[in-house]
Order: structure tokens, then sequence, then C-alpha cells
């Protein structure tokens, strides 16, 4: 889709020279900017530095310098007036705030702290064994198969094993989150037609989600459990805790499925670089991170400025929602040699696919440690990974992914 | 403009200046530092950019965060009084020395 952009001129009340900021009259939610987003994020970057989106009002960063500038400096573009597109400071919202992620300093540190504790690599490395048992698992089931949904059989049956049971959630009703994550992400858009069908089917999902956050319902040594502890500690409330559990199945399930989904089906339309894996696992953590970079997960989301501010020479005024584009500064030219090619050999690390920062993912090692899991089983036990059909996308507002990657596979020689 | 000597695990040095307000993290794989892999990009998660900073250089960096304090614990290489997140900290108007552990991984 090509997306021409007009100028918008700044008032200038200083009579100063006026910058103009390129206007884009696009939809950035829309299915068929979303079935393939990267040529317009192309004319966003070459735009400017900052441009607006007129149809919502906001304006939007693409290049990977600004996205980073502007995720790098909390106090001038904050995250408590919401990371999505309505602002908490002006309108109401139909959904609480999230204690984490739409917090700000110094409210945001102390809990920040204790999934930082709860997550951290240390932590994670009790875990690995499991995870790696569980991947065997996935990925010799689709070899008896033979032709396989490299998503559900993979990408989503995988985290929806090991990651819930690493929270501590019954294994009964797991099939509510995936909805649930769908809900989340969409809510960060517009409230479109997206967004109004998933919440109009939402009631049982919602219903389970708040039952299994519950102190009882988890298992006693899972991140839950963990969370209700810091709770007894007296770190968190009560609330507190059942409210990250509820964060933690909402941004460490979703993301991840897409983003094992991606690899996949990157993988799959690229067999040249499937065989550089397939021949050398121990390239399965830069693959990953080459991944997370080609097709970044988290398109986008939003912070607001908390006061009049300039941006790479433009001037911004205060509650202004700035969209950020992660997956676009992940493909710009200006950071990156050729990059749109998907290029497993790279140095894709200072992609910002988890973000950067002060709400850089908190997650991210987990999510780091289970696509490398992934992969590298793949690439320890299948020769042959090839499409046995075209992969179906799944439209979020937010977040980019597949619903469907049919695969042929076939066993390595042992 | 003020500069900074890496040590290197083999006992090696290696300077580069860096204008103040460098983020050191930046600077060091900008120079190429082995073992600084700074795998998080500088959100204070992976611990891979650990770096030690003895007195007197310590004095001219802010305390330990509360997040990078968490984070410290998972460095591979142990922790000492002066562990610091290269990515944490940024470059003051003078010369300082930073000592490289041998492993992050």
């Amino acid at each position: 889709m090509d997306s021409g952009a007009e100028l918008f001129d700044q008032a200038t009340p200083h009579g100063s020279q006026p910058p103009t900021v390129p206007v884009f009259g696009v939809d950035p939610y829309a299915d068929d900017f979303l079935t393939d987003p990267y040529a317009d994020y192309e004319a966003f970057r070459d735009a400017g530095p900052v441009i607006r989106l007129s149809r919502y009002n906001a304006y939007a960063v693409a290049r990977h310098e600004q996205v980073q500038a502007v995720l790098t400096q909390p106090d001038i573009f904050c995250s408590s007036a919401g990371i999505g597109l309505t602002n908490f400071k002006k309108e109401k919202s139909w959904r609480t705030p999230s204690i984490i992620l739409e917090a700000d300093p110094p409210d945001h540190g102390p809990k920040r702290r204790i999934l930082t504790r709860i997550l951290s690599p240390a932590a994670l490395k009790k875990l690995r064994e499991e995870f790696e048992r569980q991947a065997a698992f996935f990925v010799d089931r689709m070899i008896e198969k033979g032709t396989c949904d490299g998503i559900k059989d993979l990408a989503e049956a995988y985290p929806l094993k090991v990651f819930a049971d690493a929270v501590g959630i019954p294994a009964e009703g797991r099939e509510h989150l995936l909805p649930y994550g769908d809900l989340v992400f969409n809510a960060f858009g517009p409230i479109n037609e997206r967004f109004e069908k998933r919440m109009a089917s939402a009631g049982a999902t919602m219903e389970w989600i708040k039952t299994i956050c519950s102190r009882e319902a988890l298992t006693p040594d899972g991140f839950g459990s963990q969370l209700y502890a810091a709770a007894d500690a007296g770190d968190l409330t009560e609330d507190e805790a059942a409210l990250l559990v509820r964060t933690m199945l909402s941004a460490g399930l979703d993301t991840t499925i897409f983003t094992l989904g991606n690899a996949v089906v990157a993988l799959a339309r690229h067999p040249e670089q499937w065989a550089l894996l397939r021949d050398d696992p121990s390239l399965a953590r830069a693959a990953l991170e080459e991944v997370m970079r080609y097709e970044s997960t988290f398109q986008s989301f939003y912070r607001t400025t908390t006061q009049p501010t300039e941006l790479a020479g433009v001037r911004i005024e205060a509650e202004q929602k700035i969209w950020v584009g992660i997956a676009s500064a992940n493909r710009d030219p200006r950071r990156w040699e050729d990059p749109t090619r998907f290029d497993i050999l790279r140095r894709a690390s200072g992609n910002l696919a988890f973000g950067t920062g002060i709400h850089g993912c908190v997650g991210q090692m987990i999510a780091r440690m289970e696509g490398e899991i992934v992969l590298r089983t793949l690439a320890e036990r299948v020769a042959e990974l090839v499409p046995a059909g075209p992969p179906t996308i799944h439209f979020n507002n937010t977040v980019r992914g597949f619903s469907a990657m049919p695969l042929t596979v076939t066993a390595k020689a042992s | 403009m003020p500069s900074i000597t890496f040590v290197l695990p083999d006992g090696t040095e290696k300077s580069v200046e860096a204008d103040p307000g460098a983020n050191l993290m930046r600077t060091a794989l900008a120079a190429d530092i082995a073992s600084i892999v700074a795998e998080c990009g500088g959100a204070a998660m992976c611990a891979t950019c650990h770096v030690y900073v003895d007195e007197p250089y310590a004095a001219l960096f802010p305390p330990v965060g509360e997040v990078e304090d968490e984070m410290l614990d998972s460095a591979a290489e142990g922790r000492s009084t002066a562990s610091r997140l290269s990515c944490q900290l940024t470059m003051p108007d003078r010369n300082i020395t930073l000592r490289i552990p041998a492993s992050q991984q």
C-alpha cells in the first residue's frame, strides 16, 4: 500500500522558521495496511524523523534513532497516560491501566524490581531442562505427523505448556489464554471493529482469567505464587499481586507465540537461512534475534508527552500521543544494512523488539530462552522444513503474527 | 575528550575516547570490546554488560539502581562491590577505568 504525505505547518508563536511535519492519512490498523506494513513504514521513515497520523490525531516516530530516543526518556514521553491510543489523563478508559506497563517512576520501579527478580537469568536456569524436554516432545510430534501446522503444533502449543506451567496456572481452560491476549493487544489500538468483535465474545474468558489469577488457583512454586509471596512480604498488595499474575499471562504468552510463529514462517520462507541454522544449531539464539528484528511481534504502541518538547527539531506540545514504530525502527536502513533481508548471521542485537529503557520487556530473557530452545531443537532434529501452503496472517491492532503455517517436516538422520 | 580504559580479562588494556554523557555499554560495543554482550540492548534485563568499576572511579557514578541491583545477582562472573551494569552508566567528564569480566553468559 502506498501512502503519500502532506505537510503540516507547525504553529510559530515566536516567529521562528516554521518546520513542517509530514502528515499521513493512512490507517495503520486497517487490514490492508497490516497485511504488509513495511512499504508504509518506509514512507513514514523517509518523510521525516517525526510525522503525524491525522486519522488518530497522533504524532509518530518510525526511525530507529527517534524510537530509541522516545523510549529512553520516560520523564518526557510517559507511559502513565496509557501505551494505547487512549489518553488516560484526558479520556475515560474502559480498562484499568497496567500497574507496571503504564506506570511512571517512582511507582514503576518497586514493581519492576519484583518481576526482574522472578524472571532473572539466574532464576530461569532452573527451568531450562524442563523447557528443553518439552521442546523435544513437540518437535518430535511434528516429525511423526510429517505434515503439520507450525503455528498450532509448535508456536502455540509450546508456550501454552511451558510458560503457563511456569506461571503456575491450571492445565484446564488454557484455550482462554489466546483470546485474552488478543483482546489485550487489540485494546492498545483504536476502538475499531476488530476490537469490538473480540470484546463482544470476551465474557467467559475474562471470568476464567479472574479465577486463575487468584492465590488458590496457582501451583505453589510458580511465578504467580512468587508474586503472592511478594505480597506476603509487604512488597505488593494482594490486589497488585493478582494484577501482575494477569499481566504475566497477557504480556508473556501471545507475544512469545507470535514470535515463535514468525520464526517458523521466516525460516520456512527462507530455505537458505533454515539450512544455515540446521547445519549449525548454535546459531539458534542469533536467529531468534534476527526474527525479532525482521518481523517484530510488537509492531507499535504509544507514549504521551508530559511537557512541551522538541524531538529531532520538531516541537511537540504537552499531552500528545506519539505512535512508536518498533517494527519500523527494526527495518530502518539508517541503522541496519540491507534491512529487508532476513539474515540470521547478522548482529541483530540492538533491535527494539522488546522495547528498551525502563519499560523494556521484563520477560525478555524467558522469551529468549523459549525461542532459543525451540529453534535449537528444530535445528537438531529436523532436516526439511518446507511450506505445505501459505501462512495465514492473524490480524491484531498491535502485534503481528500468523494463525497457521502448513509445513512438511522430515527427521534429521541421527 | 575524556577516555575510558578497558582492562580486559587477560590484563591488556584498550583506551577509547567518549563524550561526557555517552552510554558506557554502547561505547564499549562501538569499540568492539569482546565480552560486553549487552543482549537486552540496555534495559537492565540480561546482566551481560557487567563491568567492575573500582575506586576512585566508582564515586563518579550514581548509586546502583533498584533494578540494576536485582540483575547484578545474575551476572555470570561473581558480583563484587565494584560491580555495575555498564548500560546504566554514562560517561563522566574525566578519564575512567573499567575492568571487564571474563564471562558474561
